[in-house]
């Protein structure tokens, strides 16, 4: 038996702390509840396995702090997953240590993501987060010592308080560790979080003054040579001829099929979307039953997967084959935006423009049906 | 009844100076209704209304007084239908002057008092409320004798409210107004004074006969816009409607014309015998023309069949309502609709929201312009989309205002009418404390916030009135505001040269506010031809991204995505420019605060 999703994705929500500015499903502490937890994992895996293919290409745990999880329970799962060709784990760098990083790659892990946000002491107090400037560097350096060649580092820009001059500083610093590939998100004060209670009045003043560093990002970036794939992705581009683009990642833009483990773990799996239960208990109450968890589902109809590979595809650097969305597109926005100079249409591709792909979400609200 | 025992009056009153109790306070007296039936009454009328959707209008009561025949007539309370009133007041030979003794008089008592005198009415001064703690009765008798040039001691002191006093208000009617004098023999000529559309019997006429006797049945014709019709009942209203064979000089009642459309019989016409025609009309008809104009527009475009329904149902009962199919590129499709002044606008608006669910935009007002074309004639324009480019020549109607307020405003008024282009008039004292001032003004200086301004630097005790008093040349110039290069048609508006650079100011300023940035740059501009006065920037947007999109993120952000399309096609499209509809509501609302609220 064998399903259509070649990626896996694998949800951990524990962590030490809960930064102001996140919405993810996350668990604080939760020690002592990883086995539990992995167990139930492993049982969701078990249940859902027809939907894999046979082979998988890519395996991402994400969370929450997966390197925060016990290192044997953290183990005990990687053993199980299938193999793929790339296996990514998420890391914040206070937990990376040599012990960490030998294990992860023991273990057949490919790739780390690692959550350094940004190098100063100051902005990452406003963060909240736990990690020092050094240890985001000595992290990159065992994770490197452990044989590591593919990292990625996560970066925050648009903090409170965070001076254009502290943007180009952080690039600096993250640049100087050679990172295989960078993510970079401008910081979203969600309404109603903790973060936005306490910093959006300062945020929405900062607005106009920060309303350059995504440029200043990408200018930077790209001019260092990394290539800007995805609105907030940049990868080197290898003198050896690696594609270091994020493989997981890709297959969310390139509209591929995902099946999802975990609490509030999102599968889209051909004309079906569906979210488990973000409740930890009722999440391992089910599957200790041997039972699904409770989920979440949304169908999808050919119209909306369609529309939704528009807005994924126009995230990446590579025009996207539109031959057979067309019916996803208004045609009369499209030429709008062809006029603008924000996008490109060759007929079999739509491509957007270095301005279009600045205005990527508001481009995409005009050219979709 | 014997023409001798006849008295034709109406009563003058500011709002809330108590004309309907003392109306009330009549019709008990005389017995014309108990106390209960006229609240029986009021409530028949009110249902009526409610399922015909117009007004069923009384305006006209006859009641018996001491073996004489009083008719009571209605004249409508506000100064857009001075024209209106001045008709009403023709058809009596006498007013009650109704001032409250609290606070004495109004401008608008005033102006209607005038009227009253113009047309060689006895008046006959009643000092009200004189129950009230704060009431002065001396004080107002003094300012009211003053007014009339009258003795103090004429002046009634009456409570309408307790009845004190009204048996002396209908001995005074009986014994100061004079019986009507016309000639019974004469060909018949009876004065239309107002009317009303039965949905039924179509437009009831009230009229006033002055000559002759008109008879059911008989064949009829107005003077002015001969429009011929026979006479299907004849009646008098006593409260109610009731039915008489024949309507005598001097008396006051009302003729069934089975005519479908109120504009056919106007108020101010006179009617006369197809049979034995008189050969003259009677004096001062006039064919009323809306001043102020302003489109009005549903809020949601698949309302415009039920606004224009409902326009059509209003215009059977209101002559003086004008409307003509607009559409503006920024608004969608509507009327542009011409108004007697701003509280004909407003009750005109406060009908259709409420007697027919409606809800409305309406743009700011504008006044009817004369404009001599450069090279062409003489157009009136009455939009200021269709203002002419090209002109030798605007004249823009005036009013002669006239305003009443205690003298420590009278330097606070004087600078607002300053402000508004007012040429100072007259100052007059009519009581040691209070000052009526005149002055002539554009109707286009008052038709925005004017009375608003007044109410304010007065601290509210100015009061105000107006008549029109023609047309006037004026340095007028049209503003265009341009988004993006493109004219928005609603907002063009007609002013004064030396205020048009400060409104386009601000009005570029309050756009650049309501516009959402966008994917270019957009320049906002107010312009007089291709003279552009005023300018800002929409800066485009820099960046305009959904950070993060992964497997748990795609629904919502699609969502979102979904939600800014649907927000887009709710905008109004200015050339590639994308404008909120608050956008115009917002600027439409500069200095357009409170219009007519009087």
């Amino acid at each position: 038996m064998s399903g259509s999703a070649r990626h896996l994705y694998v949800h951990l929500p524990f962590c030490a702390h809960r930064c102001g500015y996140c919405d993810f499903v996350t668990v604080i502490g939760g020690r002592g509840q990883d086995a539990a937890y992995v167990d139930a994992l492993l049982q969701e895996l078990e249940l859902q396995r027809g939907l894999l293919g046979d082979e998988v290409e890519t395996v991402f745990l994400g969370g929450g702090t997966p390197s925060f999880s016990i290192l044997p329970d953290l183990l005990r799962l990687l053993d199980a997953l299938p193999p793929a060709e790339e296996v990514t784990v998420e890391a914040n760098p206070e937990t990376v240590t040599e012990e960490l990083a030998r294990a992860l790659r023991r273990a057949g892990v490919t790739r780390i993501s690692l959550g350094a946000q940004t190098f100063s002491p100051r902005l990452l107090h406003v963060l909240e987060r736990v990690a020092q400037p050094e240890d985001i560097r000595r992290a990159v350096h065992h994770l490197r010592d452990a044989g590591f060649d593919n990292i990625s580092l996560d970066f925050i820009y648009g903090i409170p308080g965070q001076s254009a001059a502290d943007l180009e500083a952080d690039l600096g610093h993250a640049l100087a560790l050679e990172p295989e590939h960078l993510s970079c998100y401008e910081l979203e004060a969600k309404p109603g979080t903790r973060f936005t209670h306490v910093w959006g009045a300062e945020l929405a003043e900062q607005a106009d003054a920060m309303e350059d560093y995504f440029e200043r990002v990408v200018a930077r970036l790209t001019g260092s040579g990394y290539r800007w794939y995805e609105t907030a992705n940049f990868c080197r581009t290898d003198e050896d001829g690696r594609d270091l683009r994020a493989r997981h990642n890709l297959a969310y833009w390139l509209g591929r099929d995902y099946l999802g483990l975990g609490i509030g773990a999102v599968s889209t799996i051909e004309n079906r979307r569906w979210r488990n239960t973000p409740r930890l208990a009722r999440y391992l109450e089910a599957l200790a039953a041997e039972r699904l968890p409770d989920r979440e589902i949304e169908p999808l109809d050919t119209g909306v997967r369609a529309r939704e590979r528009v807005m994924l595809g126009l995230r990446l650097d590579e025009p996207l084959p539109v031959g057979s969305l067309r019916s996803a597109l208004d045609a009369s926005g499209v030429a709008r935006a062809e006029q603008l100079g924000l996008a490109v249409d060759g007929g079999e591709t739509l491509a957007l423009t270095r301005r279009g792909r600045f205005l990527g979400g508001a481009v995409t609200a005009e050219i979709l049906a | 009844m014997d023409q001798a025992r006849i008295r034709n009056f109406s009563i003058i009153a500011h709002i809330d100076h108590g004309k309907s109790t003392l109306a009330d306070r009549i019709l008990e007296l005389t017995e014309a209704v108990s106390a209960r039936e006229m609240r029986e009454q009021v409530l028949d009328t009110m249902e009526l209304e409610r399922e015909r959707g117009i007004t069923i209008k009384a305006q006209a009561v006859r009641v018996s007084w001491k073996g004489h025949e009083l008719n009571l007539i209605d004249t409508p309370g506000h100064v857009d239908f001075t024209y209106e009133v001045s008709r009403s007041l023709q058809a009596c030979e006498g007013a009650l002057l109704v001032v409250d003794a609290a606070q004495g008089i109004e401008a608008q008592t005033l102006a209607n008092a005038y009227l009253a005198i113009e047309n060689g009415l006895e008046i006959v001064p009643v000092a009200n409320k004189i129950d009230l703690p704060a009431a002065d009765p001396d004080g107002t008798a003094l300012e009211v004798a003053d007014l009339l040039c009258d003795d103090p001691a004429r002046v009634l002191h009456i409570s309408a409210k307790t009845g004190d006093g009204v048996s002396d208000v209908l001995d005074a009617i009986v014994e100061r107004v004079p019986p009507p004098a016309g000639d019974p023999e004469s060909p018949a000529r009876a004065l239309v004074f107002d009317s009303s559309y039965d949905q039924y019997r179509g437009v009831v006429a009230f009229v006033r006969v002055v000559d002759g006797v008109f008879s059911t049945r008989e064949a009829l014709r107005t003077m002015a816009t001969d429009t011929r019709f026979d006479a299907e009942e004849l009646g008098v209203f006593s409260p109610a409607m009731t039915p008489v064979q024949e309507l005598a000089a001097g008396e006051v009642g009302y003729v069934v014309t089975g005519l479908k459309d109120v504009s056919r019989l106007r108020v101010g016409d006179t009617l006369t015998s197809v049979r034995r025609p008189a050969a003259e009309a009677l004096p001062g008809y006039k064919d009323v023309k809306p001043m102020v104009f302003a489109g009005l527009f549903p809020t949601d475009s698949d309302d415009y069949p039920e606004l224009r329904d409902a326009l059509e149902r209003l215009k059977l009962n209101d002559a003086a309502l004008v409307y003509e199919p607009e559409t503006s590129q920024a608004l969608g499709f509507g009327f542009r609709c011409g108004f007697l002044g701003l509280l004909h606008m407003e009750i005109v608006r406060e009908r259709l929201e409420r007697e027919f669910d409606l809800d409305l935009l309406v743009t700011a007002p504008n006044v009817a312009y004369r404009v001599q074309e450069k090279n062409g004639g003489l157009v009136e324009v009455h939009n200021p989309a269709e203002f002419p480019r090209e002109i030798e020549e605007v004249e823009e109607p005036y009013v002669d205002a006239s305003i009443i307020v205690p003298k420590e405003h009278v330097g606070a008024v004087m600078e607002l009418n300053n402000d508004r282009r007012g040429a100072f008039g007259r100052l007059e004292y009519l009581s040691p404390e209070r000052v009526h001032l005149t002055y002539e003004l554009p109707l286009a200086e008052i038709v925005l916030d004017y009375y608003d301004q007044l109410k304010s630097r007065t601290r509210g005790y100015a009061s105000f009135d107006y008549d029109l008093a023609g047309f006037k040349p004026g340095e007028l110039v049209r503003v265009d505001v341009l988004v993006g290069g493109e004219p928005v048609d609603a907002l063009s508006l007609i002013i004064h040269r030396d205020f048009a650079y400060e409104r386009g100011r601000a009005l570029v300023d309050k756009l650049r506010e309501e516009i959402p940035r966008q994917m270019f740059d957009i320049a906002i501009q107010a312009a007089i031809g291709s003279r552009v006065i005023a300018r800002e920037t929409v800066k485009a947007k820099r960046k305009d991204v959904l950070a993060k999109c992964y497997g748990g993120d795609i629904s919502r952000k699609r969502k979102l995505l979904e939600k800014q399309k649907a927000g887009k096609k709710r905008m109004k499209q200015v050339g590639a420019v994308e404008v909120p509809q608050e956008a115009f509501l917002a600027v439409l609302n500069i200095g357009q605060g409170g219009e007519g609220k009087r």
